[in-house]
């Protein structure tokens, strides 16, 4: 029973992060969204290590993957949008 | 056409590719030379609950002082970049941070910041250890960031702890060498009741120090990056 759970959870887990990610790619709304979307990747990334039993790994993903990747995406982004204006 | 054509064949032979390698794989039953004398072994000579904690700051130490070690050069290369990018005037007005993430980040952060080090301190006993709770260390200090951009933080500071950290990560090796079997062995100090905060050796002592030393290099590359304003 609780296996057939976790299965359920990977599956939905797994379509959720390639739906995101083919968002992120293909970016039709805004980059924002694009770098949002990719975070979001990461995070649903983190909860299927933590799945697979590597909560470890998980902890990695979640701060770096989520966390600091994304701040340093939307970092670079704003400087890149400040050189247009100029 | 020639683009699309040679899109569709390399797409249809990565996924033959991985299509091979998923028909052929087989869970393994059993685990392999390697890995059952460490699951034998590490409970018994090095005292830590954690497998993969030992494995990484004892039986691959050397490994984990050259990941910290590229780490460090990131943040050094960072911080030379953008050294001489100009400086973001504190003068300057920018619009005010909401309540939601003024009031989220006063309550949080001490919150993460005391997760970060139970994690790293931890380490040889639950998940986690020093890269993990630095990185928890450090998004800490994005939160701080987010919610006052125009905070400043004590780069000799960071400088100081990073350093520091790291001088006596490699001390701890040596004295190793010294009075134990090898660099960073962890046998230099008792190793204690297993299952107790205090013992595995030096491993405590060891993932503190990466995680302090992990933790204020992302810092330093966040301070950096977000006190530039232009290159």
């Amino acid at each position: 029973m609780t296996l057939t759970l976790t299965l359920v959870m990977s599956i939905l887990l797994a379509v959720a992060m390639l739906i995101l990610a083919v968002m992120a790619v293909r970016g039709k709304r805004s980059l924002g969204i694009s770098i949002l979307s990719a975070g979001l990747v990461s995070l649903l990334a983190s909860v299927m290590f933590l799945l697979l039993g590597a909560p470890d790994v998980a902890m990695t993903e979640a701060a770096i993957g989520s966390g600091l990747t994304t701040f340093l995406f939307f970092f670079v982004l704003s400087r890149v949008r400040r050189g247009e204006h100029d | 056409m020639i683009k699309r054509l040679s899109l569709i064949l390399l797409l249809a032979g990565l996924g033959s590719v991985f299509l091979g390698l998923m028909l052929t794989y087989s869970a393994d039953e059993s685990l392999n030379q390697t890995a059952s004398y460490y699951a034998e072994h590490t409970a018994k000579d090095l005292g830590a609950a954690n497998i993969v904690t030992a494995i990484i700051v004892t039986y691959r130490g050397l490994d984990t002082l050259g990941e910290v070690t590229v780490l460090f050069l990131t943040a050094a290369i960072v911080g030379l970049v953008l050294a001489q990018a100009k400086r973001r005037e504190p003068g300057r007005a920018l619009p005010p941070a909401g309540e939601l993430l003024l009031t989220g980040t006063r309550l949080l952060l001490p919150l993460i910041l005391l997760f970060g080090a139970y994690v790293f301190i931890h380490g040889h006993l639950t998940p986690g250890g020093g890269f993990q709770g630095g990185a928890i260390l450090a998004s800490a200090m994005l939160l701080l960031l987010l919610s006052n951009p125009l905070q400043r933080f004590s780069h000799r500071l960071i400088t100081v702890i990073e350093s520091a950290s790291g001088a006596l990560f490699v001390f701890i090796g040596v004295l190793g060498i010294v009075y134990a079997g090898g660099f960073l062995d962890n046998r230099i100090l008792p190793i204690g009741t297993f299952g107790e905060l205090f013992s595995a050796g030096a491993i405590p002592i060891i993932y503190t120090l990466v995680g302090l030393k992990v933790g204020a290099e992302f810092s330093s590359m966040l301070v950096s990056l977000s006190e530039t304003e232009e290159l």
